[in-house]
């Protein structure tokens, strides 16, 4: 009798386990196909050559930022979490609006990051803004 | 029979005290088997000094191919490559060698900001460029193929290989350098070879 209650609460666990990840889906196969070889799998970047987006002080000060630098990339030194980085990162311009959504969104809860959810509207009105 | 079976699990999981093969290409010489070498080279580090196989001399190496703008597997490699510096920062036994394939964007100051950036120390971990053909025939050397392909984003292809390199010259393993848990194993192989020398 206990085993089997065990069983069920294991499997309860279990169920309740896996339904609850995973929130961010598209936005996480875009970022692992188009951000992961430079900014890693764990957002970790690569030590003083390529900053980090996990627990990033510059992303989360920059959000508006944030659908800019996807589309058109960035240059320039900058100084993230104290650290000066300097190689230019290239724009990404396959990526739609809804696609630069995803992966923004998968990226401000991803690792640690809680710096909340970026509706359509303000990506449209960014990159509106940095149009080229 | 389920003994037998026993036995042989078992049998299959025990290390023998295990020394890792010589995979250098090799040719018969008179019934013994002759392997090739890493042939000489002479590039230039990122501190401008001259590296050469005396450098590597009564050491082993991890060698692999690069360049600093490489937008696709070499951020990782890199990383990767970090792992084992710092695995084996205080052994005096192992140095590591990347080469630019792209040197002629990759300056001497180019691979010098990128290590100091990287923290890296320049007498464990020599990062070098010099004569694209030399540069191009040793990758074979190495296992790795190197190609210009104007059609790629970035000019060139790769293979991303690490390969690990005895005193006597002599590949002893290799593995895909963006394999982090390809690299575990490779890491253990450079143990294996360390207890050696
Ligand atoms: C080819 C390598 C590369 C790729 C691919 C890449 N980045 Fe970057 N990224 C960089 C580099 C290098 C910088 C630093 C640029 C600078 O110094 O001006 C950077 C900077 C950033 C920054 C601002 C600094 C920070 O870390 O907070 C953000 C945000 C960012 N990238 C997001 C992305 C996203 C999202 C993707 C995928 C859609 C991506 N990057 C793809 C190399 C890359």
């Amino acid at each position: 009798m206990r085993s089997k209650i065990v069983l069920i609460l294991f499997s309860l666990s279990f169920f309740l386990f896996t339904c609850e990840s995973k929130p961010h889906r598209q936005g996480e196969i875009l970022y692992l196909n188009f951000c992961a070889n430079c900014h890693m799998d764990d957002g970790s970047g690569l030590a003083g050559n390529i900053p980090p987006l996990a627990q990033s002080d510059y992303v989360a000060q920059n959000q508006e930022q944030l659908a800019c630098i996807i589309r058109y990339g960035m240059e320039g030194p900058i100084v993230v979490n104290g650290k000066t980085y300097q190689n230019p990162m290239a724009g990404i311009p396959e990526l739609s609006e809804f696609e630069i959504a995803n992966v923004i969104n998968y990226i401000n809860q991803a690792w640690g990051n809680d710096h909340g959810y970026v509706p359509l509207k303000e990506i449209r009105n960014s990159l509106e803004e940095c149009k080229r | 029979m389920p003994l037998f079976l026993v036995i042989l699990l078992l049998s299959g999981c025990r290390q023998p005290d295990r020394s890792l093969p010589i995979l250098s290409k090799a040719h018969n010489e008179n019934g013994v088997m002759v392997y090739e070498q890493i042939p000489d080279f002479s590039f230039i580090g990122q501190d401008s000094n001259l590296v050469t196989n005396a450098t590597f001399a009564g050491k082993a190496y991890v060698a692999d191919f690069f360049f600093t703008s490489c937008p696709t597997i070499c951020p990782v490699m890199a990383r990767n490559m970090l792992t084992i510096y710092e695995r084996f920062q205080d052994s005096t036994k192992l140095l590591l060698l990347s080469h630019t394939i792209d040197p002629r964007r990759d300056s001497v100051a180019r691979l010098a900001q990128y290590a100091r950036n990287l923290g890296v120390r320049s007498d464990k971990w020599f990062f070098v460029t010099g004569n694209k053909d030399e540069l191009y025939e040793i990758a074979d050397d190495y296992f790795n193929v190197v190609i210009e392909d104007p059609t790629l984003p970035a000019g060139f292809d790769h293979s991303g290989r690490f390969v690990l390199v005895d005193p006597q010259r002599h590949i002893r393993a290799y593995c895909q350098g963006t394999d982090s848990l390809a690299v575990k194993k490779f890491i253990e192989d450079i143990e294996t070879l360390l207890d050696e020398i």
